[in-house]
Parts: C-alpha cells; sequence; structure tokens
C-alpha cells in the first residue's frame, strides 16, 4: 500500500536516515524521524501488507481450511496475521547448539510481528531499570524509570492504550488522562478476582494497546508534538482513520479498523504521509557497510524478488530487525575495524539473550457451567490481571527466586474453534450421542486458563552467534542459539503453577493436567514465549555494553538500535511498549545529535 | 544508491549472446516491468535460444507483491479454502457419516454432525499434508468398524440399527475403561469424537446450540448481567 518504486532513479536518492525493519521499534523510528523532516529509506525483509484490506474481519472457522485450526505453516492458526512466518520462514532457518532447544518466532511483513501480538502494553516500573542495584543479578538499565515516564506516557497516547488507574509498586499508573478507559471485567475475570482477593493477590484492568474511546484527534497531536505542523497533520489525518473496538474478531488476526495498535495501522501510515519516507519491501538487509572513517555508511540489502544484492547510503542506520535479527546483521558486518562484528569492540553483541518465563495450567469451574448466552468476546485479549505482588517476601528473603512474574488469564464463552471439547471425554466417561450434546452445553464456558510471564535474569549460557557454516537462502549466515535457565527462572515456574493451583482451588475448580513443584517441567520453551529481548544491550560502559541509554552504538556513532535488542533486562512487563517508547527517545537524541553535526 | 539494474543488465546482456545493443535492452526492461518474471536462469543460460518477446528481466515490485501470493505461509484470507485433495472414497465416507451422526446425532436443540458436513471436514483433515498418522487411523478404523458391524450383526456399520450401533460405539467410546482388543477402536472413536466435534460446533448451527452469540460489533461492552453475577456468585 505504500511502496514507492525509487530503485530507477538515475541520481542516487540522499537519505538521512536507513531505518532497517517496519516494526514497533523501526515503524516507531520511521514514524519519529519522518515527522521531524528527515528522509527516511525504510527497507523490509517481508512483502508490502495492508491490514484495512487484507484483515479478515468476522471471517469464521468454518470457512477456513481446517476450520482455521494452526499448522507448521500457520501455527497460531490460518487467519492469524503473520506472513512467511512462525517458528520457521521458508527458506530462513536458523540452529541450535547441542543441548540448546530455543524456538525463534518470526514475520516477513510490512509492520513484521505487531501485526498478530497480544497487545498488552505494561510499563517497566522503577525496580526494572535497576535490577541489579536491588538484587545483585544481571545489570541496570543507564537510565530510571523518571527517565522514561514522560515517553511512556506520550507512546501511550499516541498508541491508544486502555488500562485502569492503579497505582502498585513496581507497577506504576499513568499519568492522568493518558489511559483509555478500561473495558468492563467479564464474569469469570470478576470469579478470579473474588478468589484472589482472600490470597491477597491483585487482580486489576490490564492495560492493552487497543482503543475503546476514538483519540482525540483536535488534542493529542499538538500535545505529542508542540510546535511541529507537519507531525499534527499527519497524525490528525491518521488518528481520524481509526476507530474504537467493536467487541469482535481476534486482534492476532490484525485489525480493518485500526483500533488496536499495529505499526502498519498506526505508525506507517502517518510516517508515510509526511512524504519523507521511502520504503522497500522485500529488502533483506545483510550488512552494515563502513567508510574509511569507522562510521557506517549504508547497507547492503538483497532485493528477494530479484536475488540481486544492493548498497544504499545515508547518513545514519538505524536497526531495528527484531533483537536476534539485528545481533544477526551486526555479527555479519566484519571489517578489519570490526572483525567480530560492526560496533561489537565489546564483544558483548549476541550475548544476554532473554525470553519471558512461561507456564500454564488450564482449569474446569463448575460455577461457570450451564450459563445463559452472553456475549464475552470483549477486546479479544484480557481486560483483568495479575500484577506480581511478592516484592515484600522477596525482599525479606522468603522467596527462592529473585524476581516476578504477572498473570494473564482467559476462558469463559469465547468462540468455539478447532479443538473445542478436545478431552470433554474425561468429564463424561466417554460420552456420546445426545448425552454428549447436553454436556457439550453444559461444559462450554466453564474452563479457563492461567498463564504467568516472568522476569528471566540475563546469564552467560543464553546468547546467539553466527553458526559457522549454514548459510540461508539469502546466502546470509545465519544465527546458532545457546539457551539455559536458571534456578531463578525454574523455581518461578514452579511458583507460578503453586499459585494457579490456589487460584483455581479458591475458585472451586478443578486442575486440568499437573501441577508440576519441579520448575524445569513446567517452565516453556525459550523464545516461545515470543518476548526474546537483548543481545545488542545499552549500558553505561563501553566495556560491557554496545549502546548507550540513546540506543547509540559507543563505537559508531551514526548506528543505532531501536528494538528488542536494547534491553537490558527483561521484566516480567512484556516488551513492545517498552521497545516503542525507547524507540522514540533513540529517535529524539539522534535528531539533536544529527541537527548538532554530531552524526 | 548503486545502479544495480544497470549492470545486472549487462551481466545478463553478456551471456545471453543475443546482440541487442544496451540502450534497446533498457527499454525492453522497460517494457517488459509489469508481465510476469521468467526464471532468471532460463534468460541468462549460455546459448538459449532468442526470445522473440523482450526478455522480462526485472519486474517492478509493486505489480508483484501486493497483497498475499497464496502460498500456504502467506495464503489469501479472505477466500479460504483448503486447496489438497481429498482421499478418503464414498464408502469410506458412508461409514464415516454414520458414525458422526452416533456422535452427534439431532435432537430438538439442533440438526446432526453430518447434517453440517462433518464428514467432509474430516475427510478434509484426514488428507491434509503431514496428516499421515490421522490417515491412517482415520482408515483403518474405519474398514475396523464395518468389519466389527458384520461380523456382529452382518451389516455394514450405516446399515445396522441403531441399537446396534450403540452396541459397538458402548464398547469403544471411553479408552480407559475399552477392554484391550479394542484400545485401537477407541483411539480411533476419540479422534472421530472431538473431530466431529470440531466440525459441528464451528457452525453456525453448532453455536447457536451453544449459545456463542459474539462475532459482531458492539457498540459498548457490558459486564456480566445480574441473573449471571448471582448464579456464578458474585452477589
Amino acid at each position: 500500500m505504500f511502496f514507492v518504486y525509487s530503485r530507477r532513479s538515475k541520481v542516487a536518492p540522499q537519505y538521512d536516515v536507513i531505518v532497517v525493519g517496519s516494526g514497533a521499534g523501526g515503524g516507531m523510528a520511521a514514524y519519529q524521524l519522518s515527522v521531524q523532516g528527515l528522509k527516511v529509506l525504510l527497507l523490509e525483509a517481508g512483502r508490502d501488507y495492508d491490514p484495512v484490506t487484507e484483515t479478515p474481519m468476522f471471517q469464521t472457522p468454518k470457512d477456513a481450511p481446517l476450520r482455521g485450526g494452526g499448522n507448521a505453516d500457520k501455527p497460531f492458526g490460518f487467519y492469524d496475521a503473520t506472513v512467511d512466518g512462525g517458528w520457521r520462514v521458508p527458506g530462513e532457518p536458523f540452529t541450535t547448539a547441542p543441548g540448546s532447544q530455543f524456538s525463534w518466532w518470526r514475520s516477513r511483513m510490512l509492520g513484521g510481528r505487531t501485526n498478530h501480538w497480544g497487545r498488552i502494553s505494561l510499563r517497566m516500573g522503577p525496580y526494572d531499570f535497576k535490577p541489579k542495584s536491588r538484587d545483585g543479578l544481571g545489570a541496570d538499565w543507564p537510565m530510571t524509570y523518571d527517565t522514561m515516564a514522560p515517553y511512556y506516557d506520550k507512546t501511550e497516547l499516541l498508541i491508544g492504550v486502555y488500562g485502569g488507574e492503579d497505582d502498585l509498586e513496581n507497577t506504576p499508573r499513568s499519568s492522568p488522562g493518558v489511559l483509555q478507559p478500561p473495558p468492563a471485567a467479564r464474569s469469570y475475570e470478576l470469579l478470579a478476582k473474588q478468589a484472589c482477593d482472600p490470597l491477597e493477590i491483585p487482580v486489576i484492568p490490564a492495560h492493552r494497546a487497543v482503543l475503546t474511546q476514538r483519540q482525540d484527534s483536535a488534542r493529542l497531536p499538538a500535545r505529542l508534538h508542540p510546535g511541529n505542523a507537519l507531525a499534527q497533520r499527519v497524525l490528525r489525518q491518521s488518528m481520524n482513520e481509526r476507530m474504537a473496538c467493536f467487541y469482535a474478531t481476534d486482534c492476532g488476526r490484525g485489525c480493518s479498523i485500526k483500533a488496536n495498535f499495529q505499526s502498519t495501522t498506526v505508525l506507517l501510515p502517518p510516517a508515510m504521509a509526511t512524504g519523507n519516507v521511502t520504503l522497500i519491501t522485500d529488502a533483506m538487509v545483510r550488512e552494515v557497510s563502513i567508510d574509511a572513517q569507522g562510521k557506517a555508511s549504508g547497507v547492503h540489502y538483497i532485493d528477494k524478488l530479484t536475488r540481486v544484492d544492493h548498497h544504499v547510503t545515508a547518513k545514519v542506520v538505524v536497526l531495528a530487525a527484531s533483537a536476534c535479527e539485528t545481533s544477526r546483521i551486526m555479527l555479519n558486518s566484519r571489517s578489519t575495524l570490526f572483525p567480530n562484528g560492526i560496533a561489537n569492540s565489546s564483544g558483548v553483541v549476541g550475548k544476554y539473550l532473554m525470553d519471558t518465563v512461561g507456564a500454564g495450567l488450564s482449569a474446569q469451574i463448575p460455577r461457570l457451567e450451564g450459563l445463559p448466552p452472553v456475549n464475552e468476546d470483549g477486546t479479544a485479549g484480557i481486560h483483568m490481571y495479575m500484577p506480581w505482588w511478592m516484592y515484600g517476601e522477596q525482599k525479606a528473603g522468603k522467596m527462592p527466586f529473585a524476581r516476578g512474574y504477572h498473570i494473564e488469564f482467559g476462558g469463559g464463552r469465547g468462540m468455539p474453534g478447532p479443538g473445542i471439547f478436545g478431552g470433554l471425554e474425561s468429564f463424561t466417561q466417554g460420552a456420546y450421542g445426545r448425552k454428549f450434546k447436553e454436556e457439550a452445553r453444559r461444559y462450554y464456558g466453564s474452563f479457563m486458563y492461567f498463564d504467568g510471564r516472568g522476569e528471566m535474569i540475563p546469564n552467560e549460557d543464553s546468547y546467539c552467534e553466527i553458526d559457522p557454516v549454514a548459510v540461508d537462502q539469502w546466502g546470509i549466515p545465519v544465527l546458532r542459539f545457546h539457551w539455559k535457565w536458571s534456578e531463578h527462572e525454574t523455581q518461578q515456574a514452579a511458583h507460578m503453577h503453586k499459585t494457579f493451583a490456589e487460584i483455581i482451588d479458591k475458585m472451586g475448580g478443578t486442575v486440568q493436567g499437573t501441577v508440576q513443584t519441579d520448575g524445569s517441567k513446567a517452565i516453556a520453551t525459550g523464545g516461545s514465549i515470543i518476548h526474546e529481548v537483548g543481545t545488542v544491550r545499552m549500558g553505561s560502559d563501553p566495556k560491557t555494553s554496545v549502546l548507550n541509554e540513546f540506543g547509540q552504538t559507543w563505537d559508531v556513532k551514526n548506528l543505532f538500535v531501536t528494538d528488542g535488542a536494547t534491553f537490558v533486562s527483561n521484566a516480567d512487563k512484556n516488551p513492545t511498549l517498552s521497545i516503542l517508547a525507547l524507540a522514540w527517545r533513540s529517535c529524539d537524541h539522534l535528531v539533536a545529535e544529527l541537527k548538532r553535526g554530531n552524526l | 544508491m548503486r545502479d544495480d539494474v544497470n549492470d545486472h543488465v549487462q551481466d545478463e546482456l553478456k551471456s545471453a549472446r543475443h546482440g541487442i545493443a544496451r540502450r534497446d535492452a533498457l527499454k525492453a526492461m522497460a517494457a517488459a516491468a509489469l508481465v510476469p518474471m521468467l526464471p532468471e536462469s532460463a534468460a541468462a543460460a549460455p546459448g538459449a535460444p532468442v526470445a522473440r518477446e523482450p526478455l522480462p528481466l526485472f519486474e517492478a515490485p509493486q505489480a508483484k507483491r501486493k497483497g498475499p501470493r497464496g502460498t500456504p505461509s502467506d495464503p489469501v484470507l479472505q477466500v479460504a479454502k483448503a486447496d489438497w485433495p481429498n482421499k478418503l472414497q464414498l464408502r469410506e465416507l458412508t461409514t464415516l457419516a454414520a458414525l458422526c451422526d452416533m456422535i452427534i446425532p439431532a435432537d430438538a436443540k439442533s440438526v446432526a454432525a453430518s447434517t453440517v458436513g462433518a464428514p467432509a471436514y474430516i475427510n478434509e483433515w484426514a488428507s491434509r499434508p503431514g496428516g499421515d498418522a490421522s490417515l491412517v487411523r482415520v482408515r483403518g478404523g474405519l474398514v475396523w468398524l464395518d468389519r466389527e458391524s458384520n461380523t456382529r450383526f452382518g451389516t455394514r456399520f450405516h446399515l445396522a440399527t441403531n441399537a446396534q450401533r450403540t452396541a459397538i460405539c458402548d464398547d469403544i467410546c471411553y479408552l480407559p475403561k475399552a477392554k484391550p482388543e479394542h484400545q485401537f477402536a477407541a483411539q480411533f472413536f476419540d479422534t472421530i469424537r472431538d473431530q466431529t466435534a470440531t466440525a459441528f460446533y464451528t457452525t453456525p448451527q453448532g453455536w447457536k446450540d451453544l449459545g456463542y452469540i459474539g462475532n459482531v460489533a458492539m457498540p459498548k461492552f457490558d459486564g456480566p448481567n445480574a441473573e449471571i453475577r448471582r448464579k456464578i456468585g458474585l452477589e
């Protein structure tokens, strides 16, 4: 939809900035840089994608192959927005070291993974920026929460986030008027809250990047971009094109009415409307080039349509290809100056790879059986959640693990899809016939799930590197992953199971499956929560980090990173909102430095 | 930006040995910009026959990459269809339909599974790429079912009486209680029950039966009403 074809022009265009990747980090960079007047070349490794015309809104499982169920090509179901991706990308393998297990979700499409994500948008809190100072583990971020808070506010206003006014320990509230009203809680969410109250587990409105009302296009653009007429104009237009959620169809399909946040509905349309962005899709970046002065001069990419290698130049290069893909590009950018990869004098590129600790349990809740019909689709995601609540116990040394987790939970009378009632025979002693139909009516809506999402502490054994042998179909050396959980993570996973069992018990329900006391049996495979971050971390010391607090590499001042690779730690807060806020701050710094002539 | 387009044309022209002047080739390239691209190897192969049409060396990406390409990892979501051949035969589908309707028969509230196409769905499912194990289980089970019915009652399963079919299903409907000689058949029954439920409860008829009333645009979202709050014990 945005394609601008410029390769045939006779004069090479002069770009201020090349942005690699169009997801959360790249989309935000393209937006912020273009509204501030810079000429941006945006490179995306996947195809062009238009959520307005392509999203299967309201399509039902009956009309899809296999009733919409997942397969190896579409692991999250037929209607999931992901293009050319999932746990494997055609022609683009990766490897894992012996003894390591790692899953890597990628997509190859404009907007990247922002097209299908869960939209859960939790701020990191004050503790999360200084974890090492609190418990001696991992590393501190080079900035504080107070520095980031204004960027969280602005990001939430820009993309639209619903949530409540709660202000809990390390679960900060947004400034007044920033969040959209949260949707009402569903019946099973209220039941969980009732059960959690005596357990002293808080159950509060979730924060998700979904509009519950239309954005105030008359006032917000001036608030977000004071004194910038171009930015205000394109943002006003973009906000006017976004509708509020109409409480139907799964967010994972994307959203043609632009009610939820995707880079392709929220960031790229205003960026393109500035006239300052040239977009090339199907452009697989393999390397950052440097000049004789040791500055980044541009990038090499392979045009996937012709399989021809190209080189494009700009004053500044911003990498936002997704955490590990950004590492891959940097590690593959070898020169006499940087034999171990560009800007990698510290040797830290690829190191300290993190995912989120995940463990889940399902339950059957008799009190939810046989209820009258009620539409519980809602915003097609969580309305309530449980933030981590045991900071006091941890501080007192009463917990067998550091750092916390939050709980996402769901269930109820959602859209019946493939696999519904699989396993029902264990409740009905193998019922079939009219009895089966009666049992289905009784049990429909009475199942729930609880998923823990916890912090992983970065360790020396979890990292990615260039595989010494394997290349992908573009001839680019691929990543090899190394992975190891520590006791902190496995103990945390066991604690999740214990907690879920307590909640389920309080609700009068029955756990389905096994409550694991051995956390290594409960914990999800590394990477499978799709919160992989780190590998090009920020820091205060060029010897132990790759980037300064603005995502600027210590070694190459005109090379920036604005995706999840920059993460120093991986708090239990889902990373996308922080990627967006950090990218905005990085771009402000980039523009200022470019204007000062420092890049 | 480097002029790769022209470099590339030069390479192609050299290897193709067909002697068109460079500027003509560029014109040809421009003219060919909107027609489908040939494999490069065909255009570049030394000694390849001289094409009568201009060599379509390049294609403007906007002509080709708008929207989905219809591959398994990038299917057309708006006009969905399974694109693999079904493998079950009519005889098998007849037996399967009878079993589906034993699992989900018509009752006062809704139709039977075969009425909403459960056998056709199970055929699609068992025939899917990579679904070989499912296909073996379904086909083996269907042969077993007819043979069992024939052994016990002298007739195929779908021609047996409801009481006769029930006698067989009772033996295989619950794996933990199935006799050792019925273990495979019970696994088969379990599979068909799961897939019949998927087939039935993903249709409008199935949704209505369960009382699923979503997937419609709503101006606002309300929490549970007083009746539901009372029933689940919130008040």
